[in-house]
């Protein structure tokens, strides 16, 4: 057996082996915690499609986790409650305004594209402040949780914890399906090399601007099980500081790999967490850590375990 | 809505152009000749602010506070450009968004250590406080007319510099062609460091401006930065020109389209639907602006390049 | 094959083209020759797609082709190799080639079935690698080659997108004499299978392979004929061949 199947496998089997082992030590707040990082690794995962294979440095990635979790909540504050209904509209809301947004923002490139992702997540955002009936600035408490008819109960959080996790692995297994696919080709040979993926007859605009929307419907999700983990949806889900913390759990882990999204993700949250418990002001450590990481430490925690994927 | 109401917003949306300006110029310069993002230009923003507080509370006379507060600020922007920006010239986008990203983390925090998180209060000595009487016979206050007289000094000076001077020409040669200004043996990194001291000093002096009369707190430097970022995409990286108009275009259009598009759209539609459209779509208007500007011009009004 | 009238291409003050009039038959190998600054390369990006000339036409097969993008000419069969190796770092040369198949079977929108491991792409590639020697360095990453192997590259990719036109910019840039040999070697077996246009200053090449050649000083064609008259043209070689030949 390949030996990156076989630590993936382990690492599955610590990840579901997690909530009994948890209970049993009396610590259930590591259920919390390590589903808020698997909702996380989701989100993070879909920014690698575009950032990690695709070469788009989309720094307004969190208007998408915005959209989905405001989707759940704006339908639960008018009585929807149906989860069938709710994450559906997440994940489609995500995907048209990822269209929107990437159609504009795909025709440019370079320092160009970085602010205008920029520019347009944070007119989500202050759109989001402005809407005064959902809490504006200060958010709103979701109503209720989304309803699955009875399959699945998001209350309980080991259930909860259990459809995160496969809704990760899900995620981890299509992203690898697409990126080893023609269109992954297409995708990041452009990434690769512009000039010759045009010389050798593709054009990257469509393909890019697919990935931005698969990117997008994928983060959508991950908003709608955000806010049904935080049970609170305020604008501050797409800022871009929730941005910038997407992007380091992409680059931390190491890009353009699979399991790079998962880790790095797994990476912050942790740090913030011990940093979290040492000090109030964690960002004046968290910061330079950061600075120090893009400077020294380029290839991300994947790239320790295995080599790139070529 | 009168017209007085109008003059006087539209001198508001001049005099938050001007701040913008003051941030882009430097900025886009920054980006048009090191061809480096650099997020942590809001944060000489807000540490200009700040230390204006600090100082003129401390030395207890105005002008010895902005003086130092311009000085303190170029230091900063210093540091960061020897400690950090330094290795990420030839780094490519991407490491130069993360790691500036990480330095705001730090200096918004750094900020809150010593100052807290509220908002600080900027007072003003007495002589710019008052008002004038406008030709429409409302009333203005005096800081704020002069906030647009100094803006249009820089923008003239700036103008003089970058049109007139060795100095000046180096600059705009450096914005078109990097490689080739490099080839012609002159000094680059000299050339970058004063490029950049600028923008720093051009950055702490909008930051102390707009103490007075915007919220001096953690994490202000970032909500101008990416409206800054507007008017660089609207006017086109690396031309102070472009950054001038891009940045009268956004003070105005934003500040005009909080102010009356609510009144406007009730005029239109139902009042309680104009409450709750109006200042979303006054909030959008400049980012709407800046799509349909990239629409018929990719890269942006003035572009270099 | 390929006709192009009055082109012009102006950079501020310099005249790139200069008016530009040129053809290529069916089956020929066209050179163009020129000093350095000639404009050579910016007459290919023009007939390639990268550049968009001021004034001018540019017909490919009968079609005009002039407002075409780069990609839309690469599919109707128009296959470039840059002057400045431009490969794909990152994958191997196998890969390198099998995306050129890519380009040119059916459409990309495939999000499932893996291509790494696609007959339909492999099998090609390997032949068109095997082709040129490069065979037994299918997995080897593109960064990884010499530079003589990476040139080779370039020609591979050129050649694996089945083109009815090749334009060669400067294939044999940098390499020795024994690289440079087995080049022309290979170039001289494409010669009746392919349409070409090969920019090159090694004259050794020029005169082994070219059916006609073109000679492109300060962007203008000062002459266009058969590789002996060309030899034997006074302003010829005045103004570039000089002392060779």
């Amino acid at each position: 057996m390949k030996p990156r199947l076989l630590l993936w496998m382990v690492a599955v089997a610590v990840l579901v082996a997690l909530p009994p082992l948890a209970i049993a030590l009396g610590q259930t707040y590591y259920i919390d915690l390590v589903r808020r990082v698997l909702i996380l690794s989701l989100a993070a995962i879909s920014l690698n499609l575009i950032l990690g294979y695709g070469g788009l440095v989309s720094f307004g990635h969190a208007a998408y986790l915005g959209i989905g979790a405001y989707s759940v909540g704006i339908m639960a504050f008018y009585g929807v409650a149906s989860g069938w209904l709710q994450w559906p509209l997440a994940i489609g809301a995500s995907a048209l305004v990822a269209l929107a947004i990437g159609a504009v923002s795909i025709r440019t490139s370079g320092i160009y594209f970085i602010m205008i992702t920029l520019a347009f997540t944070q007119m989500l955002y202050y759109l989001g402040i402005s809407l005064a009936e959902f809490g504006g600035d200060d958010g709103m408490r979701l109503k209720a949780r989304s309803q699955f008819s009875g399959l699945i109960d998001l209350s309980d959080p080991v259930a909860f914890y259990y459809l995160a996790l496969a809704l990760m692995l899900l995620a981890v297994f299509i992203t690898y399906k697409i990126v080893n696919s023609r269109f992954g080709m297409v995708l990041r040979a452009a990434k690769s090399n512009d000039a010759r993926t045009r010389a050798v007859g593709f054009s990257p605009y469509p393909y890019r601007l697919a990935a931005f929307v698969i990117a997008g419907a994928m983060c959508g999700l991950a908003g709608a099980l955000y806010a049904n983990h935080t049970n609170y949806i305020t604008p501050g889900l797409m800022s871009w500081q929730q941005s910038g913390d997407l992007m380091f759990m992409v680059i931390l882990g190491g890009m353009a790999s699979t399991a790079g999204p998962v880790l790095g993700t797994f990476a912050l949250i942790l740090i913030e967490e011990l940093l979290k418990g040492w000090t109030e002001y964690w960002q004046v450590v968290l910061g330079p850590l950061l600075v120090l990481s893009v400077i020294f430490f380029k290839r991300g925690l994947a790239g320790m375990f295995y080599k790139p994927d070529a | 809505m009168t017209w007085g109401l109008v003059f006087e917003q539209l001198l508001n949306g001049l005099q938050y152009g001007v701040m913008l300006f003051l941030m882009a110029a430097g900025l886009t310069l920054v980006l048009g000749i090191m061809n480096m993002v650099n997020l942590a230009h809001g944060s000489l923003y807000m540490v200009g602010a700040y230390l204006a507080v600090a100082l003129t509370g401390w030395t207890g006379n105005y002008f010895a506070g902005v003086a130092l507060a311009l000085l303190g600020t170029l230091l900063v922007g210093m540091a960061i450009e020897v400690v950090t920006l330094r290795t990420l010239y030839n780094r490519d986008h991407l490491d130069q968004v993360l790691a500036t990203f990480g330095l705001i983390l730090f200096f918004n925090e750094l900020v809150s250590m010593i100052w807290g998180r509220g908002a600080q209060y900027a007072s003003l000595p007495g002589w710019l406080q008052g008002h004038i009487d406008l030709f429409t016979g409302s009333r203005y206050p005096v800081y704020r007319v002069a906030i647009l007289v100094v803006g249009l000094l820089v923008a003239i000076l700036l103008w003089y510099v970058v049109t007139r001077t060795r100095l000046g020409m180096l600059v705009r040669a450096g914005a078109s062609n990097r490689t080739m200004v490099g080839a012609l043996g002159v000094n680059i990194k000299l050339l970058y460091t004063v490029v950049f001291g600028v923008g720093a000093a051009l950055a702490g002096l909008a930051g102390l401006m707009a103490g007075p009369i915007y919220a001096v707190q953690p994490g202000m430097g970032e909500l101008i930065l990416i409206q800054v970022f507007v008017v660089i995409v609207i006017g086109g990286i690396g031309s102070v020109r472009g950054a001038l108009v891009g940045a009268i275009v956004v003070g105005v259009v934003d500040t005009l389209g909080r102010a009356f598009l609510k009144p406007l759209l009730a005029s239109v539609i139902s009042p309680p639907a104009a409450e709750a459209a109006g200042p979303a779509l006054a909030s959008m208007l400049i980012y709407l602006l800046m799509a349909l500007v990239l629409a018929v011009k990719p890269a942006g009004l003035f572009a270099n390049r | 094959m390929l006709e192009v009238r009055a082109l012009t291409k102006q950079f501020g003050a310099l005249r790139a083209s200069d008016g530009i009039d040129f053809d290529v038959a069916e089956g020929e190998t066209h050179a163009v020759i020129g000093p350095n600054g000639a404009g050579k390369t910016t007459f290919i990006s023009q007939l390639a797609g990268n550049l968009r000339p001021d004034s001018g036409r540019v017909r490919f097969a009968g079609a005009d082709i002039t407002a075409l993008p780069a990609p839309r000419r690469a599919r109707l069969g128009l296959a470039r190799s840059f002057q400045i190796t431009s490969v794909y770092p990152d994958f191997s040369v196998l890969h390198n080639v099998a995306l050129a198949i890519q380009a040119h079977s059916g459409h990309s929108f495939r999000f499932w079935r893996d291509a790494r491991s696609d007959p339909a792409l492999i099998e090609p590639a390997r032949k068109v690698l095997d082709n040129l020697g490069l065979g037994g360095r299918s997995d080897v990453l593109a960064v990884n080659l010499s530079h003589g192997e990476q040139r080779q590259l370039e020609v591979a990719i050129a050649l694996a997108t089945a083109p009815r036109l090749l334009l060669l910019d400067e294939p044999m840039a940098g390499m020795g004499i024994e690289e440079s040999q087995r080049m022309i070697a290979l170039l001289a077996s494409l010669k009746r299978r392919h349409t070409i246009i090969l920019v090159e200053h090694d004259m050794d090449a020029v005169f082994r392979l070219a059916d006609r050649i073109s000679v492109l000083v300060y962007g203008r064609v000062i002459a266009t004929d058969t590789p002996e008259r060309i030899r034997a043209n006074e302003e010829v070689r005045r103004a570039y061949l000089g002392t060779e030949a």
